[in-house]
């Protein structure tokens, strides 16, 4: 169950307190009872400074992401395994392999620990699915001062291997937009989770690491040009900021677009546009026009993909590229990043 | 679609003006404004509830919300609209406790669950968000709670209709009126309109479908030199509407003139707490006044909520006002008109 860090009847034996921060023996048995036992691998058992690992051959993609979220847990998911597999589909997105993620734990005093052994055992669970250890890491404990309970960062590196990753240079008028598929139910879960919003759903986040449907599309022979999680902003962000960076339109079909009808009603009740809310275990894909229906068979044989859809297609080059949306009622509009904050309507 | 093109060919050029911010919204995001024959403008009018608050009732919530003992308690939509002390957004950035909620009992519940603190809710909106409003107060009087209060925001939507057609200054044929406020208003509500001003009304709902439906009966009824009410949104709209919410706002509420921006001061507009009910109104309590009502130097969201200027015909649209850096109420909420030409028209217009 959701459940805030100071809400429960918890004793104070049984929370984070700053001297688990203090690096004494409380700071000893936090890590050594807590955490290390959790993520128990090769890289990580020396517990040294930093983690040797094996140097592959080709190029390393690296990258890191900061993690907060209200409630911690939420369905579908908690902070920890949105941690994991936010920072490997960044990596899988780019053609490469998830060698070893770091994690970087800030929690605030007051956290019930039974909360942080759940979020780790996410973390850990997370990590084992997307093939992938917890190489290094960091804890520290701030004062209660509104950090949310806990904060979460990971980076990770991959190795990209040396054959054709995606490459959007040789993106062209008619390629194909694929959704690996239905948009909008993290933000959806995430957000009816809060409190007070008063609204109850059925759905739950889609977080999941991306690697083996990213792999299945990429093996399906198709040319796969590009490939994005659209995380934070929702697809039209995602879509909006691929547009400027072609200099081309891109054209989506509203009709095609896969989303849930609860996820529908309930963006609908709140006054949000479901392209642009976030979703975090899903994959857009940009492929050759004449490829798409394999990559689209490849990711529909998925488990991950089964919802599949092309939505849209890449347009000629412009001086104003726009993404434009037809409408289910034969309409047209434009759709352009979210900026900021969406609000929930007041009627 | 057809059916509008059919009943728009060869009538004359008209203005039709869809009142709720939430029309405004769904008309663009789902195409429907782009299907519009030439002979058919759509206007937007005075329905979105941020939009048509004064600015002295903005200023006075910033006031309450400076005060250590005041929770301001508000829907989302109101936190980031300017006002001559900056917006309640900006004062939670210098540690005025402002609660974005969703409905009014969350306020109530804000209250009871910080006794130390006042809790003042913001009473804006229609006769949608009306009824919660009351029933809020009544909560709150039957657990006889001490520290909840309401700021009374609460807009009637019929007066501000005939203010506009009264005034004769912006050409209006027909209304597109709002789906959500009618399940409480009823269809028959619009009679005195289609009556004295010979205005045809037609209530609708927010499916592109339902939308396209409604706009080819107004179409067909101005083309046709006709005016009387239809209802397109019979799935959810009553011809009486809801009688126990009316009923509930008129235990707690009595209609009182109220400012709306840029429109002035409207008689029997706005509702104030009834006598027994008074003790809630936070300006006797905190000693706040709503000052008189004014612009930000150069911004036209007076004269958009009236229907009497596109927003692209504003000097700031787009140049010194967009969402990120909203000027005017318009560009804030998510159902302002101004907000709803930037996201869904403005690239179109660089073109």
């Amino acid at each position: 169950m959701p459940q805030s860090p100071d809400s429960s009847d918890q004793r104070p034996a049984d929370r984070v307190v700053l001297a688990h921060g203090g690096g004494g023996e409380l700071t000893r048995r936090l890590l050594a009872e807590r955490i290390i036992p959790k993520l128990a691998n090769d890289l990580l058992a020396p517990l040294a400074d930093s983690a040797v690992i094996d140097a592959p051959p080709g190029k390393l993609c690296m990258t890191t992401d900061a993690f907060v979220v209200q409630p911690l847990e939420f369905a579908g998911g908690d902070i920890g395994r949105l941690a994991v597999c936010g920072t490997v589909n960044d990596l899988v997105v780019m053609g490469a392999k998830p060698l070893a993620l770091s994690l970087a734990l800030v929690l605030e005093e007051g956290l019930g620990l039974d909360l942080l052994d759940r979020v780790m055992d996410s973390i850990a669970a997370a990590a084992a699915e997307a093939g992938v250890v917890i190489a290094t890491g960091d804890t520290k404990v701030v004062e209660r001062r509104g950090a949310d309970g806990m904060t979460v960062t990971t980076a990770g590196i991959g190795s990209l291997p040396a054959d054709m990753p995606p490459d959007a240079t040789t993106i062209a008028a008619g390629d194909a937009v694929i959704v690996s598929g239905l948009l909008a139910e993290h933000g959806l879960a995430v957000m009816s989770a809060r409190k007070g919003l008063g609204i109850r759903t059925t759905l739950a986040s889609d977080v999941a690491p991306l690697g083996g449907l990213v792999e299945a599309m990429l093996a399906s022979g198709g040319r796969v040009k590009f490939m994005r999680d659209p995380t934070r902003g929702g697809l039209a962000g995602l879509l909006a900021d691929l547009s400027e960076q072609l200099a081309r339109n891109i054209e989506l079909d509203e009709q095609a677009l896969p989303i849930s009808p609860a996820a529908r009603h309930a963006s609908e009740l709140l006054g949000l546009d479901p392209l642009t809310i976030a979703n975090e275990g899903k994959v857009v894909a940009v492929v050759a026009a004449s490829d798409a229906e394999k990559v689209l068979a490849a990711c529909r044989a998925h488990p991950l993909g089964a919802a599949a859809a092309i939505v849209g297609r890449i347009g000629e080059t412009s001086d104003w590229p726009l993404v434009e949306l037809l409408t289910c009622a034969g309409g047209r509009r434009i759709v352009q990043r979210p900026y900021g904050e969406e609000l929930p309507r007041i009627c | 679609m057809a059916a509008v093109a059919e009943a728009a060919d060869g009538a004359r050029d008209m203005a039709l003006m869809e009142i709720c911010g939430t029309h405004t919204v769904s008309l663009f995001r789902s195409g429907v404004k782009s299907l519009m024959p030439p002979n058919v403008r759509l206007i937007s009018g005075p329905g979105c509830p941020v939009c048509v608050t004064s600015c002295g009732y903005l200023d006075a919530a910033c006031e309450l919300a400076a005060r250590k003992d005041v929770i301001v308690a508000t829907y989302g939509d109101m936190v980031r609209v300017p006002g001559r002390a900056g917006s309640l957004e900006s004062a939670r950035g210098q540690g005025a406790a402002v609660e974005v909620i969703y409905s009014a009992r969350d306020a109530v519940k804000l209250a009871r669950e910080n006794p130390s603190r006042n809790v003042v809710f913001l009473a804006v909106g229609f006769e949608t968000t009306t009824p919660a409003t009351a029933a809020a107060v009544l909560e709150a009087e039957a657990v006889a709670l001490e520290n909840f209060f309401i700021l009374p925001g609460h807009k009637v939507l019929l007066p501000a209709l005939e203010a506009l057609l009264s005034a004769g200054d912006v050409p209006i044929d027909g209304f597109l009126c709002p789906g959500h406020v009618s399940v409480i208003l009823g269809a028959a509500a619009y009679e005195p309109i289609v009556k004295k001003y010979r205005r045809p009304c037609v209530v609708v709902g927010f499916e592109p479908a339902n939308m396209l439906e409604g706009i080819g009966l107004l179409v067909r009824q101005v083309a046709a030199g006709v005016a009387k009410v239809e209802n397109a949104y019979g799935v959810a709209v009553s011809e009486g509407g809801n009688a126990a919410a009316r009923r509930m706002i008129e235990q707690v509420f009595a209609p009182a003139a109220t400012e709306w921006r840029a429109m002035g001061s409207i008689p029997a507009s706005g509702l104030a707490l009834r006598g027994p009910y008074s003790r809630f109104d936070a300006r006797a309590k905190f000693g706040v006044e709503f000052g008189p009502d004014y612009e930000p130097p150069g911004c036209r969201c007076g004269e958009v909520i009236q229907g009497k200027l596109e927003p692209t015909k504003c000097a700031l649209f787009a140049v010194k006002c967009s969402p990120t850096a909203p000027v005017g109420p318009c560009m804030v909420s998510s159902e302002g008109t101004c907000a709803a030409w930037y996201k869904y028209n403005l690239p179109r217009q660089g073109r």
